[in-house]
């Protein structure tokens, strides 16, 4: 009881002690801007998001707000594994994912140059062969079918696969074969990849890695030809929705 | 003759003693409970206002927030809880089959005030009924109504990965013994607290279960109580702790007036601070959606358990000169641009290092984990668009300069941080 009172005899002094008012340093400003709010993602997706192929990390600038949207949304909720990602993502509402989203879909920003890239001529026409007309052999399509002649992606959702880092590009059709990342079903490229030998994955990330940006770079608005298997992600964010 | 005499005599003493324990621990879990009486059927569906009541004490309980795996249906259980003891997995909450379609309202009830499933089996202590034995009976009655409304989600209930003896229906029964007790329990207030105060311990200490992280527990798993305890507690599987709320030397929740708490709990943001971790889980799932005057209550009570003054400084050892230039100067270049040169923060997007309950409690983990991983204050209604900050992965003596120069600036006088302690906690 006594403990209480002293308690809220405290609590009453400290409220009214001005002191700390007084000294206090000028107030600091930061912008109001999406650019700002959004810096944890610039330290690891480069500046403005546009991460070079030499690393890992995959830019984010200039993609379908679609697909980025979705990828937040799988990070959040635990259809792709990245700690960090889901780390940040954790608390945030499908919102401010989508304004996120919309954000860096919003960047119009060159490309650098292809950087060298050894690769021997035969893995890279094998590369080039599979992108642009798949193998009817082993029912693949071409990722020319679904991601646009240019391969610089489809609105809504489908990205392009230009200027990305090769061992990105492996990773990615690695982890949907072990089922590590996961799209809304029917999972199109979990399929597509688990079709895919080993060797083909090196091929095909090789060649893509090895192609320049061309100056349109932006996603088409429809895809070249009739989808050639179904794809949950394609029609755009419908998404698990949550809050 | 008289050897085997002495034998049986102790072999009986030992069974009587067996048999004494046994009546006991019985004896202590069942105390304070009803026989399970059946509802009387009620003629009228369950009203919006009950549902609406029920929906609101679940957000103060934080149901979803365990009842809810990661990108699963809402309710519908599967999320893994980490013990020292295994993981439990959370049940399914809606009225499928699956969940809790066919339990009743007493059952509920029972489950809530005394941790016993449907069947009458004793339910893992992770679900902290220990808590939720204070909920009244109109709560529970809201709770359960809410529940009931529910959409059904099909998803059965996954086994608890417990190791043994933790397993055992025996071990929670001796646990229970141990450390629950049923009913209303102590709220170290005194009986003429005000209104205010009584709904801050009753929502602190039943439904909001605050000192199921906020104080630490024995080497049993048994809770410890907010006004008693002193020093974080380390969550299990996790490499933050939850600060003490009553220690002084802690967040000295009694240093700051109750509305700058009141704002940290509904947007996730104060000027001296902001949610991290686990804690912007249970700002963005529970906290945010809580009435103003129950915020200003749960603060008031915790504020009242607290001891008004800081215990005396300690003799610290002295700073290393080198380390704290080094210090200012990794702060100047990482970190001065947003948290500002004074460590003044901007309202609404930085929290204020300067007088920053993280920046200075005794174990600098949580510190180091915000410097690393960086982060999003949790969007919530009042802060939905949240600054973030990128994770800085510094190496560890430049880490532990860092820390060591914060928790001596602008009036702080914390330990200071060894390269070890920064390896030891990364």
């Amino acid at each position: 009881m006594t403990r209480f009172l002293i308690a809220l005899a405290a609590a009453g002094a400290l409220h009214a002690n001005p002191a700390r008012a007084a000294d206090a340093p000028p107030p600091h400003t930061a912008p109001d801007t999406l650019a700002q709010r959004l810096q944890p993602c610039m330290a690891c997706h480069g500046a403005q998001g546009k991460a070079s192929r030499e690393g890992y990390l995959p830019r984010i600038a200039g993609k379908p707000a679609g697909y980025l949207y979705q990828q937040l949304l799988h990070f959040r909720d635990g259809r792709r594994q990245n700690a960090t990602m889901t780390r940040l993502l954790a608390q945030q509402t499908d919102a401010y994912l989508q304004e996120m989203a919309g954000y860096f879909a919003a960047l119009d920003l060159p490309h650098a140059a292809v950087p060298a890239q050894p690769a021997p001529a035969d893995l890279l026409a094998r590369g080039q062969a599979l992108a642009t007309q798949g193998d009817a052999a082993r029912k693949l399509p071409a990722c020319s079918a679904c991601h646009g002649t240019a391969l610089t992606g489809v609105l809504p959702a489908t990205p392009g696969l230009l200027g990305l880092p090769r061992d990105y590009l492996i990773a990615q059709l690695g982890a949907w074969q072990t089922q590590q990342r996961r799209a809304l079903a029917p999972d199109c490229m979990a399929q597509i990849a688990q079709a895919l030998p080993p060797a083909d994955v090196g091929a095909v990330a090789a060649w893509l890695a090895a192609q320049p940006v061309p100056a349109q770079q932006h996603a088409t608005i429809s895809a070249p030809v009739a989808a050639p298997l179904p794809c949950g992600t394609a029609a755009g964010p419908g998404g698990a929705a949550t809050r | 003759m008289s050897g085997i005499t002495t034998r049986w005599r102790a072999a009986l003493a030992v069974l009587l003693l067996l048999a004494v324990l046994l009546a006991l621990v019985t004896w202590l879990n069942l105390r304070g409970e009803e026989p399970l009486q059946p509802d009387p059927p009620t003629a009228a569906a369950p009203d919006a206002t009950l549902i609406a009541r029920g929906a609101y004490l679940a957000r103060a309980g934080n149901c979803a927030g365990c009842h809810t795996a990661r990108g699963g249906a809402a309710y519908a259980g599967g999320r893994g809880i980490d013990t020292p003891f295994g993981t439990v997995y959370a049940g399914n909450l809606t009225p499928d089959a699956s969940g809790l379609g066919g339990w009743t309202a007493a059952q509920f009830r029972r489950a809530l005030w005394h941790g016993r499933s449907a069947d009458g089996r004793l339910l893992a202590p992770a679900f902290p009924y220990t808590h939720f034995t204070r909920v009244t009976r109109a709560d529970a009655d809201a709770l359960w109504a809410f529940l009931r409304s529910l959409s059904p989600v099909a998803q059965a209930n996954r086994p608890h990965a417990l190791r043994w003896p933790y397993d055992s229906q025996a071990a929670l029964a001796v646990w229970r013994a141990l450390y629950f007790r049923p009913g209303a329990g102590d709220d170290g207030l005194p009986a003429n607290a005000t209104d205010q105060l009584k709904r801050g311990a009753y929502l602190v200490n039943g439904l909001g279960h605050c000192s199921a992280c906020h104080a630490p527990r024995s080497l049993l798993g048994g809770s410890g109580s907010l006004g008693d305890s002193a020093g974080s507690a380390t969550l299990p599987g996790q490499r933050w702790q939850a600060p003490s709320l009553t220690d002084p030397a802690e967040i000295g929740i009694g240093r700051r007036p109750t509305a700058d708490w009141v704002r940290l709990l509904k947007t996730g943001l104060a000027d001296h601070a902001a949610v991290m971790g686990p804690m912007a889980e249970v700002v963005a799932d529970s906290t945010q959606h809580l009435a103003e005057a129950d915020l200003q209550a749960m603060v008031a009570y915790l504020q009242a358990l607290a001891p008004a003054s800081a215990p005396a400084p300690t003799r610290l050892p002295s700073r290393d000169a080198v380390v704290m230039d080094r210090g200012r100067q990794l702060y100047a270049d990482h970190c001065a641009s947003c948290h500002g040169p004074q460590g003044q923060g901007v309202r609404g997007a930085y929290p204020a290092l300067a007088g920053n309950p993280t920046v200075t409690l005794p174990e600098p983990g949580n510190l180091l984990q915000a410097i690393t991983g960086g982060g999003f204050a949790p969007a919530t209604a009042g802060n939905p668009r949240p600054y973030g900050m990128p994770p800085f992965d510094l190496p560890h003596d430049d880490l532990a300069a860092l820390a060591t120069w914060l928790r001596a600036s602008w009036g702080h006088d914390a330990a200071p941080v060894s390269p070890v302690q920064v390896v030891l906690t990364r």
